[in-house]
């Protein structure tokens, strides 16, 4: 089975958000990058997947290389090898198209990725792909199993999941508790330098969308507790305090 | 065996008579991307694994707990990286392996299991085991399947390891050794498959031999037995215990290295647990400061957050230059023993032997990084659980379990006293050797106290020129002490252990100090000034504190032992010799604070 796993490479959950050039830039300076938590679900999925029934994995990445400490920790994670296409991802449909064209060269039996990306948290590149390969795409999906050529999978819905069948080939967005995160073990690690990782230049896309400008929202405002003997107060407060009412 | 020494290569103690350059110093900036994951992983595993198990880890009656976080942590291959690959394990170099140390540092109980059997458990047969030896234990502990723990001390046996009373007695077939003997606070014990025990031999005629021998033995051998874990003040979770060996019997062949060679084995794996233990204290000392910069953020006092009075940015910005100090000798001392290997290697010397010689050649490095980071550890857990106020004291704040578990790292590993006692000591008889020119740079500096000052020569316009300046004075204030003591005992220095405590003092001090210059101004080559503001705030910092221990530290060794003219003319010297600008050393802690409070973290 073949595997393609594709990653972002996003600010640590605990970064500070900054812009720079009259906030139309996100500054990088001092901010850690991590796999999106979503796709390392999706990774660690490929791995186990990988481990139960034989196959090769491999990881792409849509961006510039200092996104490469990110891909190298997945193939110390158990990817056989990674592509790298050398651009900076525009939007969804930009880095979806770049996603397909790899995927139509390599035919794989698996498309995994995060259910979203949690910078930008469009949720549609996996969609987007599968109508591009014009093959069946699911999202989120939470657990899957690979039995003679189909997938067994669950996916989250409102209130519920529902269980679902497919054939292959498919593409994925997943999410926990599809399987846990792995941490790179030292044999892994000191592999992952050995293993094939290839850059290839981005096919050209229309643009279809152009940033204006980021903004932050709204610091949080003072919390106020009122007690619940003072339930009504709050009416008041919101008109006179909070001006909302 | 022929070896050529690299005469270009910088040797152990020399930083004290000899500039060293920027460009010679290795920086934690310079880690590469494979390092940086490795010490991902080790953060990773105690996120996952070890911190959310703190409060069990501590209250287990039992050693399967830790044992099981053992087994993990050998699947991740984190217990083999010393080893070398052909027995099993990953044959990373000094630097990684202390990089690892470093990000197991906030582990508590478990890093001490971990770094016991990493290191002192572990690198005897590394280092001195026979080719059998090795294969036959090594594949075993780099993975973990077995645990390892070391047999040293002994009730009436501490700093004085060689006193020890175990003994070993060869039967008359020559086939084993009937071992004897009893073992205090032996780290892993309830849970260890071998054991690294010291022990003196008795040829049967009731006469032990005069210095110590290692054996290996397993608990299989019999004849071991242990009391239950030992009640202590921090470290709950590491299973420390009493082991007994009642006519263990151990196979002949197990003898580590030569009779009579375990304590040159003991001092040797010391050296290096010693510097592992100062870069661990360090990834622990961080682990404090964020909680503390994290609750400075969080807690309101009179309307606003406690992070933003003065009383707290001080604490905060002292304890991060401290922790950057002694980080950076750390990983300055851990290359020098990493280029020493190479250079002995290319020599011509074996692996082991070559590693054993190049930490060697930089025990007193070791001991250096051993006191310091110990201390700052200290320093550290104390100042952060005062941020922390009366919650600093609830066993509900994470701030509790560091101060207490904080405490042992200046008492194991040799004492803090008989490391600084050793910092001396090893100078001293390296320049008795002739290895270390401390004579001549201590003449020339009784002969300049007596001349006039040079008030005139200006320094030159290049960076740090006025700092290094002060450190070259620091070290004359140190050599024109310990040149003036040596000549007053003559022998019997080593009685005076108060003397020999303050100029330890003053060489830590200097050795953190030109380190942490040192780093910044590499830096500043790297990344320009502008973006090395703030260690260069650090290095400032960290230099004046410097230089007030050095003061006070001169002060008292030189009213230890001089009078009259000679104790006028010293303390002039000692002034002298400790002059620096005054600058806004407030406003620099407090720009290194704000830089912390506004990202929540360590940023360094």
């Amino acid at each position: 089975m073949k595997i393609l796993v594709c990653i972002t490479n996003v600010p640590d959950t605990t970064a500070k958000i900054s812009f720079t050039d009259n906030n139309t830039k996100f500054n990088k300076a001092g901010v850690q990058y991590i796999i999106g938590p979503y796709d390392d679900y999706a990774l660690a999925r490929a791995v186990e997947l990988k481990e139960a029934q034989g196959g090769t994995i491999t990881v792409l990445h849509v961006g510039e290389a200092d996104s490469d400490p990110q891909i190298r920790k997945a193939l110390a994670i158990g990817a056989d090898d990674a592509i790298r296409v050398n651009t900076e991802p525009a939007d969804s449909y930009y880095v979806a198209t770049q996603i397909a064209h790899i995927a139509q060269q390599n035919s794989y039996d698996l498309i995994l990725m995060g259910r979203e990306s949690i910078d930008f948290n469009s949720g549609v590149v996996h969609g987007l792909v599968g109508e591009m390969l014009g093959i069946p795409s699911f999202s989120p999906v939470m657990k899957l199993d690979i039995k003679d050529g189909k997938a067994e999978f669950a996916r989250e819905i409102d209130g519920g999941k529902e269980y679902l069948e497919a054939t292959l080939p498919l593409v994925l967005g997943c999410q926990e508790p599809i399987a846990e995160w792995k941490i790179p073990n030292m044999r892994g690690i000191m592999t992952a330098r050995t293993k094939p990782l290839q850059v290839v230049e981005p096919v050209s896309v229309d643009d279809m969308t152009s940033l204006e400008s980021y903004s932050l929202p709204a610091p949080k405002g003072e919390c106020k507790m009122i007690p619940v003997e003072e339930a009504e107060k709050l009416i008041t407060l919101l008109r006179t305090e909070a001006k909302v009412l | 065996m022929a070896v050529v020494e690299n005469q270009s290569s910088i040797k152990g103690g020399e930083f004290l008579i000899k500039e060293t350059e920027a460009s010679q110093i290795f920086i934690p900036e310079e880690f590469t991307e494979e390092q940086k994951m490795i010490a991902e992983t080790c953060r990773d595993f105690l996120r996952t694994e070890v911190h959310p198990r703190l409060d069990k880890i501590d209250a287990a009656k039992s050693p399967e707990l830790m044992s099981s976080l053992m087994d993990k942590a050998g699947e991740l291959g984190l217990l083999g990286t010393a080893v070398p690959e052909e027995y099993g394990g990953f044959g990373m170099n000094f630097n990684t392996s202390m990089l690892v140390a470093e990000s197991l540092g906030t582990g508590h109980s478990f890093s001490v299991a971990q770094s016991a059997h990493t290191g002192i458990g572990t690198l005897p047969i590394v280092y001195y085991g026979s080719e059998e030896q090795k294969a036959k234990y090594l594949p075993k502990l780099a993975t973990g399947e077995w645990k390892a723990a070391y047999c040293l001390t002994e009730p009436d046996s501490g700093s004085d390891a060689n006193s020890g009373k175990s003994k070993a007695v060869l039967t008359d077939d020559g086939k084993h050794y009937i071992l004897n003997g009893q073992k205090m606070w032996i780290t892993n014990g309830g849970f260890a498959d071998l054991f690294i025990v010291f022990a003196k031999i008795d040829d049967g005629n009731g006469q032990l031999d005069k210095n110590l021998s290692a054996f290996i033995v397993e608990n299989d051998f019999g004849g071991i037995t242990m009391n239950e874990p030992e009640k202590k003040l921090g470290i709950k979770g590491s299973d420390t215990r009493q082991v007994f060996f009642n006519d263990c019997k151990v196979p002949a062949e197990n003898l580590l290295s030569s009779r009579g060679n375990g304590f040159k084995i003991a001092v040797n794996i010391l050296n290096i647990g010693r510097i592992k233990l100062g870069v661990a204290v360090i990834g622990g000392a961080k682990g404090s400061l964020e909680h503390a910069i994290q609750y400075a953020n969080e807690r309101k006092q009179f309307g606003i957050s406690i992070g933003r009075f003065g009383a707290i940015k001080h604490k905060l910005g002292e304890m991060a230059t401290r922790i950057y100090a002694s980080e950076t000798a750390c990983y300055r001392a851990g290359q020098n023993i990493d280029d020493a290997i190479e250079d002995l290697k290319a020599g011509g010397m074996t692996d082991a032997d070559a590693k054993l010689k190049g930490v060697e050649q930089f025990a007193i490095e070791c001991a250096i990084t051993k006191v310091h980071g110990s201390e700052v550890l200290d320093y550290v857990v104390d100042e952060s659980l005062q941020v922390y106020g009366g919650m600093g004291y609830s066993a509900d704040a994470p701030l509790e379990r560091a101060y207490r578990d904080s405490r042992i790292n200046r008492i194991f590993e040799g004492t803090n006293e008989i490391n600084r006692m050793l910092v001396v000591d090893m100078l001293l008889k390296r320049a008795m050797k002739g290895e270390l020119d401390l004579m001549g740079p201590a003449t020339a500096v009784s002969k300049e106290i007596m001349s006039i000052p040079d008030f005139g020569a200006e320094e030159e316009d290049v960076l740090f020129a006025k700092e290094k300046k002060v450190l070259q004075n620091l070290k004359k204030a140190a050599l024109m002490i310990a040149g003036a003591a040596v000549q007053k005992f003559m022998m019997k220095l080593s009685h005076e252990q108060e003397i020999l405590m303050n100029v330890a003092d003053m060489i830590i001090e200097i050795y953190a100090a030109e380190s942490t210059l040192l780093r910044v101004e590499k830096l500043i080559g790297i990344k320009g000034e502008e973006a090395v503001a703030l260690p260069k705030d650090m290095a400032m910092i960290y230099l004046h504190g410097a230089v007030d221990k050095c003061i006070s530290a001169g002060r008292s060794a030189i009213s230890s032992f001089a009078e009259g003219d000679e104790l006028r003319v010293m303390l002039m010297g000692l002034k002298r010799f400790t002059k620096i600008e005054p600058m806004n050393l407030k406003d620099a802690r407090r720009r290194v604070a704000d830089a912390m409070l506004a990202e929540n973290k360590y940023i360094f």
